[in-house]
């Protein structure tokens, strides 16, 4: 035996079953969903086998929050007003990190390429993706948001939850319109330079979205913010579309 | 269905100023390995690129048929191929199983699990290497990996990029085996390679480029090693 798990020969003849044998073990086309799932599940997976992009996200989202709490003073307090441009600067710089990072791991063995050879449809494999980045995102949130409260000493009592809310629709419109643009640029040498120049032009309705929406809140408008709330999701709505409609032209060589 | 002939007609590819490929005609038929030869920077890789369909030529197409009837480039047709490249296609944070169970999942082959360990046997990765991250794995071993990934879904055009890189004697043998069973599988096979003398044995038509453009085609059924170095030789150099 040469190598550690090397058997000396492929055995290929006496287990391999003839074609017509082998073809009935297969089932008609992946699903939608179920691709979708797959992909996202194996990002995940990846990711918490090493947690280096979540660990870096968060650890790089939090610097900022709290570097922040302690710029912004007035009368020897946080000022609450920096919380919503502090909380979203830090997710957005946190998450174009870590879209740059779960696309590279795709381009180490080349895998993107594996996934759109593979029959399953391509836009699932997009879906997949962006769930995956969604939920990276959201955990970087679920840090950011009582780290915020804590340093700017705000109380939102049961409207912490539309501020969840609020962010989670932000994750969502961040991680689709940030997977399109990954995926396009993977190919390019100079896309880290690249990634956010394209991105946050195109963010920037669904940040400002999102910091009048954080604002109105901790400001006590209600009303506002439910508006603000619905144009961010209208904002997701749109884009998913845009990018599921653009997704497979964009990635082809 | 499976396929039973691809034709590229006149199938040029440009990358900026540079002509990677020039008007090349093969035809490939069901139950034939095809060795593509050529000196290093000759095309061979963007003419499989071109074959898999995830490389779009700047000129000429690529018809494959099924039966009779030709397809269109779509999801269905994607099911029928199995690419080996240069890179692994499979991911280093995962174990060989975990990868192979993942693309068996795209692919949509049932059982993938016991799908997974069966091609292990075949490409004789096995033992405890199965269930450590590819990221640890030798040169042989993922090469090992990438191969049952392409045999995954049984295709029926099995694309091989120098398929022989880091494999060892044993390896070689073998994989020149289950060549062979392929072509008795009436499977479409394209092998790119350098090692003429794993190759020859199971040769059906040799395809060789210079420069981007075809300069020998021959149909034969088998080679030996001499006769295909000759022929090598001849046009290539
Ligand atoms: N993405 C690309 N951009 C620019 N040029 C490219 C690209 N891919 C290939 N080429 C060029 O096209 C030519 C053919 O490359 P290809 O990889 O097909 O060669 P090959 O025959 O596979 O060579 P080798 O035996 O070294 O693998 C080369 O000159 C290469 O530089
Ligand atoms: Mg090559």
């Amino acid at each position: 035996m040469p190598i550690d798990g090397l058997s000396e020969n492929l055995t290929m003849p006496a287990s391999c079953p003839p074609r017509a044998q082998r073809r009935t073990t297969m089932v008609v086309g992946p699903s939608f969903l179920r691709t979708a799932g797959a992909v996202a599940a194996k990002d995940l997976r990846v990711e918490l086998r090493s947690r280096e992009v979540v660990y870096t996200m968060t650890f790089f989202a939090a610097v900022i929050v709290v570097v922040f709490s302690f710029a912004f003073v007035k009368d020897q307090k946080a000022l609450i007003e920096a919380v919503p441009g502090v909380a979203w600067a830090a997710v957005v710089f946190a998450g174009t990190i870590g879209l740059g990072r779960a696309f590279d791991r795709e381009r180490e063995g080349d895998t993107m390429r594996a996934l759109l050879l593979s029959p399953a449809p391509r836009l699932a494999v997009f879906a997949g993706k962006t769930v995956a980045i969604t939920a990276l995102v959201i955990a970087v949130e679920a840090v950011v948001l009582p780290l915020c409260l804590l340093f700017f000493n705000v109380d939102l009592g049961a409207a912490v939850l539309h501020l969840a809310l609020i962010l989670a629709l932000g994750a969502l419109g961040f991680s689709v319109v940030g997977t399109v643009f990954a995926a396009m640029l993977l190919r390019v040498r100079s896309r880290d330079v690249l990634l956010p120049v394209v991105l946050y032009p195109i963010l920037v309705p669904m940040i400002m979205a999102g910091t009048k929406a954080t604002g109105a809140l901790l400001a006590g408008a209600t009303g506002d913010a439910w508006f603000w709330t619905q144009f961010l999701a209208a904002y997701d709505a749109v884009f998913v579309i845009v990018s599921l409609w653009t997704f497979e032209a964009l990635v082809i060589e | 269905m499976p396929l039973s002939r691809v034709a590229v007609q006149k199938v040029g590819k440009r990358f900026g100023q540079h002509r990677a490929l020039v008007g090349v005609d093969v035809e490939l038929a069901a139950g034939e390995v095809c060795a593509l030869l050529g000196p290093n920077g000759a095309g061979k890789s963007t003419l499989v690129g071109i074959l898999s369909t995830l490389v779009r030529p700047s000129s000429g197409d690529v018809t494959y048929v099924e039966g009779d009837a030709a397809r269109r480039a779509d999801d269905r047709l994607r099911r029928e191929i199995g690419l080996l490249a240069h890179a692994s296609l499979c991911y280093g944070e995962l174990t060989a199983v975990e990868n192979l169970v993942f693309f068996a999942g795209l692919y949509g082959v049932a059982e993938p699990q016991a799908r997974a360990h069966a091609l292990l046997d075949q490409v004789g990765l096995d033992g405890k290497a199965r269930e450590r991250t590819v990221r640890t794995y030798s040169r042989g071993m993922v090469q090992r990996l990438a191969l049952a990934r392409a045999l995954v879904a049984d295709p029926s055009l099995l694309l091989l990029d120098e398929p022989f890189t880091g494999l060892d004697r044993g390896g070689a043998l073998a994989l020149g085996q289950r060549l062979g069973q392929a072509r008795a599988d009436g499977a479409i096979v394209v092998v790119v390679t350098h090692d003429l003398e794993a190759i020859a044995e199971v040769t059906d038509h040799v395809v060789i480029l210079r420069r981007g453009q075809l300069v020998h085609v021959e149909k034969k059924r088998g080679f030996t090693y001499a006769e295909l170095r000759d022929v090598y030789h001849r046009h290539a150099d």
